[in-house]
């Protein structure tokens, strides 16, 4: 088993999301993280999902994917080759004693406090998942009151853009 | 140029525009604005039937018949509901079909409302598509779209589910000109570098076969699919989904394979060096074992659906296209190699096969307590009748001897419900195949489980005036399970005695003939082997009613050949307890 980022651009109707997790735990898949925005384009919505699982499978539930009415392309998105990130809130407790500790552990992972209050601070940051994965291992002594993620979101590097190349296709086979 | 109407208007407007010339359906609230219209729509037939499930599979049967979209109607919940099976039906066997459902109005949509229920959300993984229309507006741009979607690259059921208040609204109607869906592209022309290398393999290989399914069918590829076979000489076998794509008479023609299916259908897929699959899924009730399924075997697959290509059995050439395409590109691949010398050659091939033709034929043994062959009574039918009528199946032991004792010559001419395996699919589905060809003659080839499921539809039947003929082939059983409890369960015949043909005969629950003539039709019944002819020649002559022939057939009677569930092709058994010789070579 292996983790994939699925990059799926996706007509922006109601159910569309529905339709596309539904396909992956009907076929017995978990998602690690899903997140979706909008898009350059109006109308086109733009998900981002991160799956663990063999090849074979993968390339199977990718064709039911793309048999999706609403579903426009499908990318996969190589980890080298694309720019991924993610942003995490902490909570974590930050008393007089061990405020500076917090604040300092922070800064190294070119984290943002955005909130203080009189035993917590929230922190905020933003980077490739495993850097997250640091920063919450070197928070946690501290006690981490609660922790959320957006779900990771990818770009390929380059000058090329999956949302370009179809929509010229959709043109050319209008 | 638009016009003032309501969205009921607009709907049964929109209809028209997509050439629907038939609805099977069940009023109800929600969906009652649309049939005010309808009432009123000279180019759209509506037929009442008894059930919702009913008209789903009238549906069907009718786009079987004619090869375009049947078209269902129900009401909003239980309605909607009860069309959950024939979607899913629809779905796994490719089945055009459009299914318009009325749904509350918007402001009570997620209020838990009378006769509410998120039919989108239920029948999302069993249609190929479906709407929610809440605006009256969006309806004719819908209405195209589904249509569009259900009819063309892989069929499949569209389900459009309209609020009520989207029914009452008024709109301006206007046909969309162009339907624009930039996420739906089916691929219908194949790449002509996987035909070429498809044909170079035909040439080489020393064992191949043509393993046909319902995709020939959908494709209207039959004309085409005789060419390539008699230009390359490989022997066909036509699955369930196909029988009829391929003539039965056909010297090439070596059967079904599958669990059921003939030795030399299942040898020539077991024993072959190169499979091309044509519109077929690698289904396990044709495989088998898909560990020990055609070991030998390079796999050549052409499908119009990319995810059906190397799902169950990895594909060595992929080609993605609509099968008349792919066979016809084929012809001509061939013909080039052909004309540059390079043939198949096959002979041992086939002396292999006709071997197992030959010691290992379909047949039957006459039971010896005097009661009528099941087997008998459906092949005399296919005899008598003949291959231009249509023979509707339902699911289970009949099913299977239709398949395997009626002559199919035609594409179409056998309609059943193979993926999902659906009892009660016959007579509802031989009312809608009945309705989309008037001129043809329609058997359902029923047994008396499946009848029991929705006999119901003789109802409209006799009042619609469709004369469908019932062959109800009654072992008082569900047969088929019982079959299963013989060979798997120590003959424990647990819950399936269903008393519709006691061995004593005293009381039948229902007498069949009784329900028939309850029902407004003709009800006959044969219980003997002498009176099979006279007892169809008689079904036959009746032109203005639907006719019900209980045969009332022998209780232990089993279909063979058999692959065991689970088991490999290798261990098909030709009869109980006897496997097939495969290569012998004397």
């Amino acid at each position: 088993m292996s983790q994939h980022t699925l990059s799926v651009l996706v007509e922006d109707t109601p159910g569309i999301l529905a339709r596309t997790s539904a396909l992956f735990s009907r076929r017995g898949f978990n998602i690690n993280s899903l997140s979706v925005s909008t898009t350059e384009y109006e109308g086109l919505s733009r998900m981002t999902i991160v799956v663990n699982c063999d090849r074979h499978p993968l390339e199977q539930v990718t064709k039911q994917l793309n048999k999706l009415v609403n579903v426009i392309k499908i990318v996969e998105m190589d980890n080298d080759a694309a720019v991924r990130r993610e942003l995490l809130l902490a909570k974590v407790k930050a008393d007089t004693a061990n405020r500076a500790a917090v604040i300092q552990t922070a800064e190294l992972f070119r984290a943002n406090i955005v909130d203080v209050g009189p035993d917590v601070v929230v922190i905020e940051a933003t980077g490739k998942p495993e850097k997250l994965d640091a920063l919450v291992r070197n928070l946690e002594p501290f006690g981490i009151k609660e922790l959320v993620k957006s779900g990771l979101v990818a770009l390929g590097r380059g000058p090329r853009s999956i949302t370009d190349r179809s929509l010229r296709a959709v043109e050319r086979s209008a | 140029m638009t016009e003032q109407m309501t969205g009921a208007q607009s709907l049964i407007r929109s209809l028209e525009h997509a050439g629907v010339d038939v609805v099977f359906g069940i009023p109800g609230g929600a969906i009652l604005p649309a049939y005010d219209p309808l009432y009123d729509s000279a180019n759209v037939r509506h037929i009442l039937m008894r059930h919702e499930q009913g008209a789903g599979h009238a549906a069907e049967g009718y786009a079987y018949a004619t090869g375009r979209p049947g078209v269902c109607m129900a009401t909003s919940g239980p309605g909607a509901t009860n069309l959950v099976t024939p979607l899913t039906d629809a779905h796994m066997d490719s089945v055009p079909m459009v299914a318009i459902t009325g749904q509350v109005a918007t402001p009570m949509i997620g209020t838990d409302g009378f006769q509410e229920a998120d039919i989108c959300g239920i029948t999302m993984p069993i249609t190929k598509h479906n709407f929610l229309v809440k605006n009256a507006e969006d309806i004719p741009r819908t209405i195209a779209e589904a249509f569009h979607i259900a009819s063309t690259g892989r069929p499949g059921p569209v389900l459009v589910d309209i609020a009520k208040d989207a029914l009452q609204a008024s709109t301006e109607f206007a046909w969309p000109q162009k339907l624009d869906m930039p996420g739906y592209r089916p691929v219908t022309k194949p790449h002509g570098k996987q035909v070429r290398e498809a044909a170079r393999m035909i040439a080489e290989a020393r064992r191949p076969v043509f393993y046909v399914g319902g995709g020939v069918l959908r494709a209207g590829a039959a004309q085409e699919l005789r060419v390539l076979a008699e230009l390359t000489g490989v022997p066909v076998t036509t699955t369930l989904m196909a029988r009829g794509v391929f003539p039965d008479s056909h010297p090439q023609n070596v059967g079904m394979p599958g669990m059921h299916g003939t030795v030399a259908g299942v040898g020539a897929l077991q024993r072959a060096d190169l499979i091309v699959a044509l519109g077929a899924r690698f289904d396990d009730r044709v495989t088998g074992r898909l560990d020990s399924f055609a070991p030998e075997a390079k796999i050549v697959h052409a499908d119009i659906d990319p995810a059906e290509i190397s799902k169950n059995r990895h594909a060595d050439v992929p080609i993605v296209g609509d099968c008349r395409e792919v066979i016809a590109d084929l012809v001509v691949a061939v013909r080039n190699d052909q004309a540059s010398g390079r043939q198949g050659e096959y002979e041992a091939w086939w002396s292999q096969l006709n071997r197992l033709r030959e010691v290992y034929p379909l047949g039957y043994d006459e039971p010896d307590d005097g009661t009528l062959a099941p087997q008998q009574v459906i092949e005399r039918l296919g005899q008598i009748v003949g291959s231009d009528a249509s023979y509707v199946a339902g699911v289970g032991q009949h099913q299977m001897w239709a398949a395997q004792f009626i002559g199919y010559e035609k594409p179409g001419t056998f309609i059943n419900s193979g993926g999902l395996g659906t009892m009660g699919f016959s007579v509802p589905a031989a009312i809608g195949a009945k309705v989309g060809d008037p001129e043809r003659t329609v058997w359902a080839v029923d047994g008396d489980g499946c009848f029991q499921m929705t006999s119901q539809e003789l109802a409209t039947a006799a009042i619609e005036g469709i004369p469908i003929k019932v062959a109800v082939v009654n072992n008082g059983n569900l047969g088929m399970v019982r079959q299963w409890q013989t060979l798997y369960y120590e003959s424990r015949y647990s819950n399936t005695d269903l008393q519709t043909a006691p061995r004593d005969a005293k009381v039948r629950v229902p007498d069949f003939v009784r329900l028939a003539e309850a029902y407004g039709c003709v009800g006959l019944r044969c219980e003997r082997a002498e009176d099979i002819d006279a007892t169809v020649d008689k079904a036959m002559a009746v032109e203005d009613a639907p006719v019900v022939v209980d045969f009332s057939v022998n209780h232990d009677a089993m279909v063979w050949p058999m692959v065991g569930p689970g088991t490999s092709n290798d261990h098909i058994q030709y009869a109980r307890d006897m496997a097939p010789d495969w290569d012998d070579e004397d």
